[in-house]
């Protein structure tokens, strides 16, 4: 029987380049202007399920995502890149998530996805940086769990070798199948797009974007559908999903603005500098 | 009944500093609130865990001693902390946001449907209104933490749910004891009440963890390096400087990924929070992610040849300059002024 894998993957605002032109005159955030891009940790997870495919032959890897219908992008992405297809998690329903309703959401679909053997994550998201879902949703599956990975080492039939990259160390450990990996930016980098496979994909496309795409020709026969299900298809209870199932609820939120302070200007001239140095021994800072 | 919890994180017998500096938040967030401080430890030959914590005011401390119970894996600890949590009904519980933490605290916030908050920078007591429900909610935890790419600062609130947990990294808190005499109880736990065989699944079969040979928390002066610091080379400079000072050489994270310096060394949000008597940023441009790691230095004196550099804002002392013809004769006038 064939190894299943699954990769839960994200859309992300790419925050790590908040350049002035993405923060308004109110010093708030302007997400828009910000471009939604692959988690980057969750493509190091993606690679890591190319490869154990590659090594294992009979494997399939799915990618799960869950955001606005633009985020079929994760999973065109993903096929570009040698995923075998994958599922959008979407609709109103799911809006206000915290981790936790994230997670139960995410669960509920992948046991809606059948058999699966592996699940792998990027550690967390460049957008909210808790590492919070991956074994929130290896909780609600009853799955255990390994984090922090740096690389599958080796596979089994029934168990899995992982390197850890810890603060402050490194950890070999091996655990059960099913499992819950989650994957650090230190492991591997995706292998790039696959030109014959974009040409493949490039119009793959849910059917959502399907009725909303400018050309009134689709073949529908030779494109991929990427299946997109709403809360209607996975079995839940309503109040676990979106705002209700999320614990925590965000108070307020605050421009970070430091205070400045009246400071002393110098130059680089000796005459400057001996006349600091004096000061900060004379103070008591230094010497 | 609904006391202060703080999950311990200890290696090779000693308690991490990352537990000790939540415990000193603890004891202030338990007397405000008028209850208790407790912490769990959970490990192998703890005899010592009691001495080492009670005078930072712990109440009452749960040890779960057994073999298998150290290294660190997910579920055993897990299913102690969800079990006990159940029994004890703790109003808020505390983590390090470490490995451990980080892998600990979602697992257990899920199986106790309870909100967790990772990485907060503050934690404090406050009320909350919620409109729509018309309900006012008074004593609840503020946590409070930086959020997209430290941009801006969230304070979330968990309601309903308790306990009300929150991971915070080593250094973002102050450690202090709290009494040396401080006389709190041991209650020893009998594992198997608590964690069913079962969940002895991951077997570690190598683990090799590095004690920090850096103490850049606990240093006085910090000469911390940006990017314009220019090369790895250049930073030969600012060691010389902390020679001389007898500090400690940082770095900005543009530094750490120029591979100028260790990543050990970097500092702010995603690095260490340091709060020295002095700062010397060389060619740091301080961007907010930077300055939330260093920001409560008693002084702060910046080098930077841009005269505009964000971070002259907080500085006390603007030298504007080149970090290498500012350096050496920092320490050539350090010299010459000294003894
Ligand atoms: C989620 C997130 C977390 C982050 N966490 C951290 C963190 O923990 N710590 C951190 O530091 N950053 C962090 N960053 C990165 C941060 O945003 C900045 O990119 C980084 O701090 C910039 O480092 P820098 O000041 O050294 O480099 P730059 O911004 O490139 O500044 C270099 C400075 O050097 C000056 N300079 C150039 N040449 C010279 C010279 N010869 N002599 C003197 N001055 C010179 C320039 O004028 C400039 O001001 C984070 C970013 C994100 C998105």
């Amino acid at each position: 029987m064939s190894f299943n894998i699954v990769v839960l993957a994200k859309q992300v605002p790419d925050t790590r380049n908040v350049g002035k032109d993405a923060m308004k005159a109110d010093g708030t955030v302007n997400r828009s202007a910000l471009a939604a891009i692959y988690n980057p940790e969750d493509l190091n997870a993606l690679e890591q399920a190319l490869r154990l495919k590659s090594k294992i032959g009979d494997a399939t890897v799915q990618v799960l995502t869950m955001g606005p219908a633009r985020a079929a992008e994760i999973i065109r992405e993903s096929m570009y890149r040698g995923a075998d297809g994958g599922f959008l998690l979407s609709g109103r329903e799911f809006a206000g998530s915290d981790t936790l309703a994230t997670s139960y959401a995410l669960a509920a679909a992948i046991r809606k996805m059948g058999k699966v053997d592996l699940i792998l994550s990027g550690r967390q998201a460049i957008d909210g940086d808790t590492a919070q879902v991956g074994p929130q949703v290896a909780e609600k599956l009853g799955f255990p769990q390994i984090t922090y990975a740096e690389e599958i080492i080796d596979l089994d039939k029934d168990s899995i070798t992982v390197r850890r990259r810890l603060e402050r160390g490194v950890e070999i450990v091996r655990g059960p199948l099913p499992i819950l990996v989650t994957v650090n930016g230190s492991a591997a980098p995706c292998r790039p797009r696959h030109a014959k496979l974009t040409l493949k994909y490039k119009n793959a496309k849910t059917i959502s974007e399907q009725q909303t795409s400018s050309s009134d020709y689709t073949d529908t026969y030779h494109t991929y559908i990427i299946p997109e299900w709403g809360a209607g298809d996975i079995e839940h209870e309503p109040q676990w999903l979106g705002l209700s199932g999320s614990p925590t609820k965000v108070k307020q939120i605050e421009n970070v603005v430091f205070t400045a302070k009246e400071s002393k200007q110098l130059t680089a001239v000796d005459a400057d500098i001996e006349e600091l140095m004096k000061e900060l021994i004379a103070n008591h800072t230094i010497g | 009944m609904n006391n202060i919890i703080v999950y311990l994180e200890i290696e090779d017998g000693i308690v991490g500093d990352v537990s000790l500096e939540l415990l000193t938040k603890g004891r202030q967030l338990a007397n405000q609130q008028k209850c208790k401080l407790e912490a769990v430890a959970a490990g192998y030959q703890l005899d010592t865990i009691g001495t080492q914590v009670f005078h930072y005011g712990v109440d009452t401390l749960y040890l779960a001693d057994d073999k298998r119970l150290y290294p660190y894996t997910t579920l055993p600890h897990t299913s102690l902390l969800v079990n006990l949590f159940k029994e004890e009904k703790p109003q808020i519980a505390l983590m390090g946001a470490t490995s451990i933490g980080r892998d600990l605290g979602p697992r257990v916030s899920s199986a106790l449907f309870s909100g967790l908050t990772a990485d907060c920078t503050s934690l404090e007591i406050g009320s909350y209104e919620d409109k729509k429900a018309g309900k006012v909610y008074s004593d609840l935890l503020y946590q409070i933490r930086p959020a997209f790419g430290g941009n801006i600062v969230a304070t979330i609130v968990n309601p309903d749910c308790r306990p009300q947990m929150a991971t915070v990294r080593e250094g973002v808190m102050k450690k202090e004891l709290c009494d040396p005499a401080y006389k709190g109880k041991t209650k020893k736990l009998n594992l198997s009440d608590y964690v069913p065989d079962e969940d002895f699944v991951i077997e570690v079969i190598e683990r090799h963890i590095e004690k920090s040979k850096l103490n850049l928390k606990n240093s006085h002066i910090i000469i911390t390096g940006g990017y314009g610091v220019g090369s790895a080379d250049n930073f030969k400079l600012l060691y010389d400087l902390a020679n001389v000072l007898g500090g400690e050489v940082g770095a900005s994270r543009a530094a750490v990924d120029a591979g100028f310096a260790e990543h050990e060394r970097q500092i702010g949000q995603t690095g260490v929070t340091v709060r020295p008597k002095l700062y010397i940023a060389c060619g740091v441009s301080g961007q907010i992610q930077h300055i939330a790691g260093m920001q409560e230095s008693a002084m702060i004196i910046s080098i930077n040849s841009d005269p505009h550099a964000p971070i002259n804002a907080i500085a006390d002392y603007v030298i504007t300059g080149t970090v290498e013809d500012v350096i050496p004769k920092m320490i050539k006038y350090y010299k010459k002024n000294s003894k």
